[in-house]
């Protein structure tokens, strides 16, 4: 059984000057190396849940554990084993890329403090530029920070929390704010971070498609878990998977497509709503010459927005 | 080892912002103009007939005092600023003690406030303010540690204080009082009763008096500008240091993560 690196249990979070329970009862658990991702809308309680992750809010109840670390008894060797991209850069605007970098390795106590990027270690000097170099900010990283884009801030932070090598990288709502390319090539590195390293990768996102290839999805709404499971899980759960056809004899169309156990509906074309049969296996006896056919697989979108939209 | 090598880099970190900040540069060479070169000017061109000791070196020393505890002071606040525009998120999360942030912070403060105070002596120097070298070097091991009494004020300050437009708000109503109620630029031995309270109930007060009980040790002014004895002054400022930081960093770790 794959270890799980992450376990909550009955979380239960009141803010101080809050009526209202922040988290009511949240339990789940991430796998060793999986791609875990936390839905929900706006307040649903996301950030909430990361800020206790990363040992930077404390919980009213509940047991929160990373590694088999207690968040709360040892925070310290938590925070060692975990990497956070925050939803706004952390980035100190008064430094450069690589003087940030610099900054955070010695926090982290990785290599001693030196006052130049040339003074530091060697070892140090080249991962930076390797990991510069394939990330595309190499020439940039003497660079000052206000001179960056949100693409190339948002790659420097990804560089900088990979730094200490880190268990699990928190990823809250990484790429709000970026234009697609960048969102793309954000995510073409994170996949194969996950590949290389076995990297633990925590989303919180709004984009469901960035959602689609987790392994693990919980949705939460209201400071409650509303569905988990994988997204295939979750949408077969919540969203029939359908079928349009049409034919220039409807007529003819429809009455083969009543003798099948499925749901017919429009007036042409045709929304055949699969109930668990295969498309193939209806297309093969249909004889009338279709001049529409287009397969619909739910989208986590749609699954998300039913969700949502039955405990609201 | 670790945690030095953090506060270390936390440390340099407010230095490298200092010579990259035009306007603080330029406020560091200012306010010395402002404080000893009009306001003691221009005291000291008035009131010099009746008083029995120069009004410009008693200026100076104040302001020497006063840049000290101000500068490591404000410094500190700067962390409620990390905080508005979140880079504090990237101190919390790394695994060092939040107790190691502040020691950081105060520490790179206090050399923030050398250099600050270093803008301060030479411009003393340059108008030709009379002072005695010897009893001006006498001062220099005092310096770190009013630096960290205003930075200790400043952490209790900073503690309690939760955005960037409060702390724009309410730390010049702290810390200007201070300047007057603290004598550094005004005599401050007679007063009326309540104002000779609320000065002595200010931190400022003791860290100017330690300075000036240094510099003008053994000299026939003493008395008339100085309030306490060394000894006094040095215990008041080590037991607010120390009432400052343990309470400014309790309240600081408590509000920090108990929202």
């Amino acid at each position: 059984m794959p270890k799980r690196i992450i376990e909550v249990n009955n979380l239960i979070k009141k803010y101080k000057k809050a009526k209202e329970l922040a988290l009511d009862g949240v339990s789940f658990y991430v796998e060793k190396g999986a791609f875990f991702a936390l839905l929900g809308p706006n307040g649903a309680g996301k950030t909430t849940i990361v800020s206790i992750l990363n040992t930077t809010l404390s919980k009213t109840s509940g047991k929160v554990t990373i590694d088999g670390l207690d968040i709360e008894k040892d925070s310290l060797d938590v925070r060692k084993n975990i990497g956070v991209i925050f939803q706004s850069p952390s980035l100190d605007k008064n430094l450069t890329a690589e003087e940030n970098i610099r900054f955070h390795v010695n926090l982290y106590g990785l290599y001693p403090y030196r006052f130049t990027f040339s003074m530091m270690s060697s070892k140090y000097q080249r991962k930076v530029i390797k990991m510069a170099k394939i990330l595309g900010i190499k020439r940039e990283i003497h660079n000052p920070i206000k001179t960056f884009s949100g693409g190339m801030k948002r790659k420097l932070e990804i560089l900088r929390s990979l730094m200490h090598e880190p268990k699990v990288l928190f990823l809250d709502e990484p790429t709000t704010g970026l234009d697609p390319i960048s969102r793309k090539n954000l995510w073409d590195y994170l996949i194969d971070l996950r590949k290389k390293k076995n990297v633990t990768i925590f989303l919180t996102t709004h984009y469901l498609e960035e959602a689609e290839d987790a392994d693990y999805t919980c949705v939460i709404n209201k400071g409650k878990v509303v569905a988990k499971g994988s997204p295939r899980e979750i949408k077969a759960q919540l969203v029939e998977r359908c079928m349009l056809v049409d034919a220039k004899d409807r007529k003819i169309l429809f009455k083969e497509l009543k003798k099948f156990k499925v749901k017919v509906s429009g007036k042409g074309p045709f929304r055949v709503t699969l109930n668990g049969i295969e498309p193939q296996e209806i297309i093969q006896k249909i004889k009338t010459p279709l001049n529409l056919l287009e397969i619909h697989n739910p989208t986590l979108e749609q699954a998300y927005v039913e969700i949502i939209g039955k405990n609201s | 080892m670790k945690n030095i090598n953090a506060i270390t880099a936390i440390a340099f970190r407010d230095i490298t912002k200092l010579f990259r900040d035009k306007t603080r540069i330029l406020a560091n060479f200012v306010f010395p103009v402002i404080f000893i070169g009009v306001l003691g000017g221009s005291l000291q061109a008035n009131l010099q007939e009746s008083l029995p000791y120069n009004f410009l070196t008693f200026v100076f020393t104040g302001v020497v005092a006063q840049t000290l505890f101000q500068s490591t002071a404000s410094g500190i606040i700067s962390l409620v600023e990390d905080r508005q525009n979140d880079f504090a998120q990237e101190l919390f999360v790394s695994p060092i003690p939040r107790q190691s942030i502040l020691i950081g912070k105060i520490f790179g403060e206090t050399i923030v406030s050398f250099i600050q105070v270093s803008a301060v002596i030479l411009f003393g120097v340059l108008i030709g303010v009379p002072l005695v070298f010897p009893s001006l070097m006498k001062l220099f091991p005092f310096f770190p540690i009013i630096a960290f009494m205003g930075g200790s004020f400043g952490v209790l300050v900073m503690s309690t204080l939760t955005n960037q437009k409060t702390a724009s708000q309410i730390f010049p109503f702290l810390i200007f009082p201070q300047f007057f109620l603290a004598g550094v630029f005004n005599p401050i031995k007679i007063l009326p009763a309540p104002i000779l309270l609320a000065s002595r109930v200010m931190p400022m007060t003791y860290a100017v008096d330690l300075l000036r009980s240094v510099y003008y040790a053994g000299s026939p002014e003493r008395d008339f500008v100085v309030l306490f004895d060394t000894r006094t002054d040095l215990i008041m400022v080590l037991v607010l240091f120390v009432i400052f930081l343990t309470l400014g960093t309790y309240l600081f770790v408590k509000n920090e993560k108990d929202r």
